[in-house]
């Protein structure tokens, strides 16, 4: 009843079918534009890769592999030591690869005058130390801090390498007075709105109509603005690794996309995205 | 025949029986899943820790005082505008309006409670609070007054619905009752068919608020979630942190089991005796023994 030829694509298809991949990616809300632009490419050079991308944050996503819901984790932070011991009590094993970088963008309304500061100042104002743009050379207006939700991990990636500037036994903490917003959205529309406002978030996620402010460590250096050159040169001094974390080392399909990752090609979707390339 | 009738309307009221009861069984097992995940954070976390007035649960700082009163300006703030705002709407549908204008309100008044509050949320992030900010001369528009207007508006939509069946429930003679004794058209509504309708319009007030205090996502997005401790009249113009947002904002990111979860759930635990004690004062004022008078007019 059937033809030859019909048989046998039947049976090429079936193939296709059995050699279907799934990759579960989960993790950083950073990310998540990044993994997704990475995906997206992938599988139209692979059509037999199915790769999903969710956000949800980066906690959220180092959980998941825990509970080995996911294949490869997203975090725009190390894996946390209790994150580290709850994962080998489930019988897990994290294994970290550094993806890309990304720049912390401390950004304002662009009727402000401020073009520059210094980390310290950035940390006083944070802090609440500072209360007024007066106090900082700029008009008189009070300061509105906005920052990223707790559990966001560019939130404890600011507390302590801005406002804490990396000293481990700093315990400063945020002005109590800090408007917590649940997403990057949320920044964008008040900065944009407010002229007292100071944000930051990932250089991806900055716009042209906010202003990026210029920092220095230290008074006496030069003040850099974040870009692709100054943060892969260590000149800008707030960026970070971004991560994906895989149970054991990846193997097969996981291990051909980390691959790809890699590749000058993906790592020329990352600069499209804002972010900045590993070299 | 006869018997399997009387099968039938056996089972049929066990049936009814059941549903009245698993309401009561539901809040009961609900009640001790949040007991049992929230008490233990009175043993970690100390009772100073707990009354601060500090929130910042990864550095296990557990002030719960400056959520509480989040919740309580917003939510105080949402019934003072929502409550005469709705029971006026019910009264000019049910009362005064003509019969046209009616007929295309209370459809429309019910579209409105249909809208899904993160629109209302988006809404209020991106028009509501900057035009407040400006009006009012701000530092920022994300403040407890702005949560309350969105909250207000969001629980208007169910006072007046419920609100103005009551109204219509009222029956026509004894609006005619006191016309024809010479009362105005105000002192027979404000007199007669407002407290005749009591009990259906207090039920509105609590449905109402009870929205106002459980509504999560519109909130989040335009109190600012900055947990700050209530310092007078003036706080209701400075961003605050409601005890559902600060639920929503964290439960998802926290470890199981870990102390933060713990606390998380005692606000819960709060939040839910909060609702129950509304919901008490609520059914003592309407199921309190009617006076004579009342009696008699009923």
């Amino acid at each position: 009843m059937i033809s030859l030829s019909g048989c046998a694509s039947a049976r090429a298809e079936t193939q296709q079918t059995e050699t279907q991949v799934a990759i579960e990616n989960k993790g950083s809300d950073t990310m998540v534009n990044l993994a997704l632009a990475w995906a997206e490419q992938y599988q139209k050079e692979h059509p037999e890769a199915n790769i999903s991308v969710t956000g949800g944050g980066s906690g959220t996503g180092i959980a998941a592999l825990i509970n080995g819901t996911v294949d490869i984790a997203n975090a725009s932070r190390k894996i946390k030591p209790e994150e580290q011991t709850e994962a080998e009590a489930n019988g897990t094993n994290p294994v970290e690869f550094v993806v890309a970088k990304d720049a912390i963008a401390i950004i304002v309304n662009p009727e402000n005058p401020i073009n520059q500061l210094t980390l310290q100042q950035v940390s006083d104002i944070y802090s609440g130390k500072n209360n007024n743009w007066k106090e900082l050379g700029g008009e008189d207006r009070p300061i509105v801090r906005l920052s990223r939700e707790t559990n966001s991990g560019t939130h404890v990636y600011f507390l302590e390498q801005v406002i804490r500037l990396g000293q481990k036994d700093n315990k400063t903490l945020f002005s109590p007075d800090t408007l917590l917003l649940p997403s990057s959205e949320g920044i964008g529309a008040e900065i944009r709105q407010n002229p007292n406002a100071i944000g930051y978030d990932g250089l991806g996620y900055v716009t042209p109509d906010m202003k990026v402010i210029a920092i220095a460590k230290d008074a006496s250096g030069p003040y850099i603005l974040p870009s692709a050159t100054t943060v892969n040169n260590g000149t800008y001094p707030i960026a970070r690794d971004l991560y994906m974390y895989t149970d054991g080392q990846p193997s097969g399909y996981i291990k051909d996309y980390l691959d790809w990752i890699m590749s000058p090609e993906a790592q020329a979707i990352v600069t499209e995205q804002g972010f900045v390339p590993i070299n | 025949m006869k018997t399997s009738q009387k099968w039938a309307e056996f089972a049929i009221t066990w049936l009814i029986r059941i549903s009245g009861y698993s309401a009561v069984i539901f809040v009961i097992l609900i009640f001790i899943y949040l007991l049992r995940e929230g008490l233990p954070s009175l043993e970690k976390v100390s009772l100073s820790n707990l009354t601060s007035e500090r929130w910042y649960p990864i550095e296990d700082y557990f002030g719960i005082l400056p959520l509480l009163s989040g919740t309580l300006i917003v939510t105080v703030g949402a019934t003072l505008f929502a409550v005469p705002f709705g029971i006026g709407t019910a009264i000019y549908i049910s009362e005064i309006a003509p019969r046209g204008v009616r007929e295309i309100l209370k459809p429309l008044i019910e579209v409105l409670a249909g809208i899904p509050s993160v629109v209302l949320g988006f809404l209020g992030m991106l028009i509501l609070s900057p035009f407040l900010r400006t009006s009012f001369n701000l530092s920022t528009g994300l403040t407890a007054f702005t949560g309350s207007l969105l909250l207000g508006g969001i629980a208007i939509p169910t006072i007046v619905s419920v609100a103005e069946d009551a109204l219509n429930a009222v029956p026509r003679s004894y609006r005619d009752a006191a016309l024809a004794i010479g009362a105005t058209e105000w002192q027979t509504i404000w007199r007669v068919t407002l407290p005749a309708a009591r009990s259906g319009v207090l039920t509105a007030i609590m449905l109402g608020i009870g929205r106002a205090i459980g509504e999560t996502m519109a909130v989040m997005m335009v109190t600012g979630n900055a947990p700050v401790m209530l310092h007078g009249l003036s706080s209701l113009f400075s961003p605050v942190r409601t005890m559902t947002a600060t639920i929503a904002a964290e439960m998802g990111e926290v470890a199981n089991g870990s102390v933060h979860y713990q606390t998380l759930f005692l606000i819960g635990i709060i939040l839910f005796l909060i609702s129950l004690f509304v919901n008490v004062i609520a059914s003592m004022v309407v199921f309190r023994k009617p006076k004579r008078s009342e009696r008699i007019l009923s």
